[in-house]
């Protein structure tokens, strides 16, 4: 009993972004406990979008400083390029939701008074707030940096219980319709948790594969450890399971519309952009990393997937109502998308190349889902948002800034060139041809074109139709929602002219590829 | 086959303690009957009738149940720490301090949000 136990090694300053944002969250939580009510808000929103930006500007100066070339944490987190540029693109969209997030008109005061009763009432004379969105959005954030850095299945795990949790409360706290907004985190929950028992049973079966959940020993296991396939596939396709929830890929679609609309649309902003950039970080490190050594098995699986997540999306979206529904089935196409790149692989170039790509289209999308959702926020009637589709008929008539910045969202969701979203199109789908996949960019192809009918009919419901005598009015924005629409919009313009420079910087960012 | 000669055998006793514990209480057992004693779950909540959509059942519960989760954590991260502090050295003591910081937020938050008034 006698000896001591040698301390882990841990590299705090490569950590620190994720450790700013979770300090802060902290913080954030004693602010609730000791800050009087009237300046809890006052104090939140500095220190969360402080905390973001110092995050972000740690993140860019490891990057400057040299991106290190093994795993941190004795082989846990991986601070690689690719998750530095991930972890960059996160805070910045996340900054961005948070200035989204600041009107508080969009959560409720009382989130346990039962909808339309005395409480509530009660909740809305004395003007209560629920100012822990703060921090449950930075717990949130903290855990979609880890989830993407982590280079062991466990910290995996952990990274996605901690994105997740608060993204269920914060999906149930929507002022208006609630009814909806609670079914919307009942719904999340019962599935996430679903999903995240799945990841967690495919980390038991390949530790027992493996003997280890680090993904690079996972990865070595693979050429040594025989006559154990059944604990491979079985686990392997447990944990893709998990992740291909998170994404929102078909068949594990079911979830997005519902909770997509019934959350406040603040938070489904945040949802849209963030959490699909940090799954998909983290999707292509068990895949590339972990699993890299079986690409020929998963490879025709992902195939598949993907050809289904795009034909679901588009087709399903068509039939939509509701523009957050619509823009849900959207971002479901677009994981599709976004999978045709992940199983691109082959040479190490062939690999940069997909990287590159993925990443680039990653920040396209997450800046104009969360510049449309904005949009979303400030077409309301007397019920709150107005979401049926019907009510944004004539829209272009009546306010014809917000109707063709919308459209311009719409024109770059559906990959028009001069937007963000060619590029991110192209520079996958160029990926997916080098890499052999040509069939899949072509159905990749024909979904976009499906996807662009559903897009323009929303253009031309706003522009070509006559406005209802009780149409729905544009709220005069407040100063957040109006940087957030300004910035989505700035940056789907320059990413769509000047698309280099920042495609320069992802490929540099993936030249490295995953450590290991 | 013989290593799993104890597990048949823990089985077979699990199972006869079971058994002779169910079947032996009715015979040993006080019976003072009475109506909550009858209730189905005998839990407090009356099963029936029930209120119209379920009625409102006290939340108090719920919150103990969340802070015992808490401090049970803990607990399972202080014992074994407590059994090797020694082999663990500087680094063990400072991120346990850390951890049972982070907690000691928690506890303040719903201390000062009025968690731990019963009424």
């Amino acid at each position: 009993m006698n000896g001591t136990i040698e301390a882990p090694t841990i590299e705090y300053a490569l950590l620190a972004p994720m450790l700013v944002v979770f300090g802060a969250a902290i913080v954030g939580v004693l602010v609730e406990a000791f800050a009087p009510r009237y300046l809890r808000s006052a104090i939140h929103l500095p220190l969360t979008l402080l905390s973001l930006a110092g995050a972000f500007a740690l993140a860019v100066w490891q990057a400057l400083k040299g991106v290190p070339t093994k795993p941190a944490a004795m082989g846990a987190v991986a601070v690689d390029g690719p998750a530095l540029f991930i972890w960059g693109t996160i805070l910045v969209l996340a900054f961005v939701s948070v200035l989204l997030i600041k009107d508080e008109e969009h959560f409720v005061g009382s989130a346990a008074a039962l909808p339309g009763s005395a409480e509530e009432e009660q909740s809305l004379v004395e003007r209560a707030a629920h100012t822990e969105v703060y921090p449950l959005l930075l717990f949130a954030v903290g855990g979609m940096l880890l989830f993407p850095a982590a280079n062991d299945l466990l910290v995996a795990f952990v990274a996605l219980e901690v994105m997740s949790l608060p993204l269920y409360l914060l999906c149930g706290l929507a002022r208006r319709r609630r009814l909806l907004s609670q079914e919307a985190a009942v719904k999340y929950f019962l599935l996430g948790a679903f999903s995240s028992a799945f990841f967690l049973y495919g980390t038991a079966l390949l530790y027992g594969y493996a003997g280890s959940v680090d993904l690079a020993k996972i990865n070595l296991a693979l050429g040594s450890v025989g006559g154990q396939d059944t604990l491979l596939y079985i686990g392997a396709a447990m944990l893709g399971v998990g992740l291909l929830f998170k994404i929102g890929a078909a068949p594990f679609q079911a979830w997005k519309p519902d909770v997509y609309q019934g959350s406040p649309t603040p938070i489904t902003a945040l949802m849209a952009s963030g959490t699909l950039v940090a799954a998909f970080g983290a999707l292509l490190r068990v895949f590339w990393v972990g699993l890299g050594g079986l690409d020929w098995d998963w490879r025709p699986v992902f195939y598949g997937v993907a050809i289904l997540t795009m034909v679901v999306g588009a087709i399903l979206a068509i039939t939509q109502t509701d523009i957050k529904r619509m823009l849900a089935y959207s971002s479901i196409a677009h994981g599709g998308f976004l999978l045709v790149g992940v199983i691109a692989t082959g040479s190490a170039a062939q690999n940069t190349a997909a990287l590159s790509g993925l990443l680039f289209y990653l920040v396209a999308y997450g800046f104009t889902t969360v510049g449309a959702f904005a949009v979303v926020t400030m077409v309301r009637d007397a019920g709150g948002e107005a979401w049926h589709l019907s009510r944004w008929a004539g829209l272009g008539k009546r306010s014809p800034l917000l109707a063709g910045t919308f459209a311009f969202f719409l024109l770059a969701f559906a990959g028009i060139p001069l937007t963000s979203g060619f590029f991110g199109k192209y520079a996958v789908f160029q990926a997916a041809v080098s890499g052999g996949a040509l069939p899949l960019v072509i159905v990749g192809v024909v979904a976009s074109a499906v996807a662009a009918f559903f897009y323009v009919r929303v253009i031309v419901l706003m522009f070509f139709s006559d406005p209802a005598a009780d149409g729905p009015s544009v709220v005069l924005p407040s100063r957040g929602t109006a940087a957030v629409v300004g910035i989505a919009a700035l940056a789907t313009v320059v990413l769509g002219v000047f698309p280099q420079p920042l495609l320069d910087l992802a490929h540099s960012a993936a030249q490295s590829l995953f450590v290991r | 086959m013989e290593l799993y000669v104890p597990i048949l055998v823990l089985a077979v006793l699990a199972a006869g303690f079971a058994v002779f514990s169910v079947g032996i209480a009715p015979f040993t057992g006080p019976k003072r009957w009475n109506r909550a004693k009858l209730d189905a779950y005998e839990c407090g909540i009356e099963p029936t009738p029930q209120p119209v959509g379920g009625g409102r059942f006290p939340l108090k519960y719920m919150i103990t149940a969340m802070l015992f989760i808490v401090f049970d954590i803990e607990i399972i991260f202080l014992y074994p720490w407590a059994v090797a502090f020694d082999r663990l050295g500087v680094f063990g003591l400072v991120e346990m301090v850390l951890f049972i910081v982070t907690v000691l937020v928690a506890y303040a938050y719903v201390w000062r949000r009025r968690g731990l008034d019963w009424d």
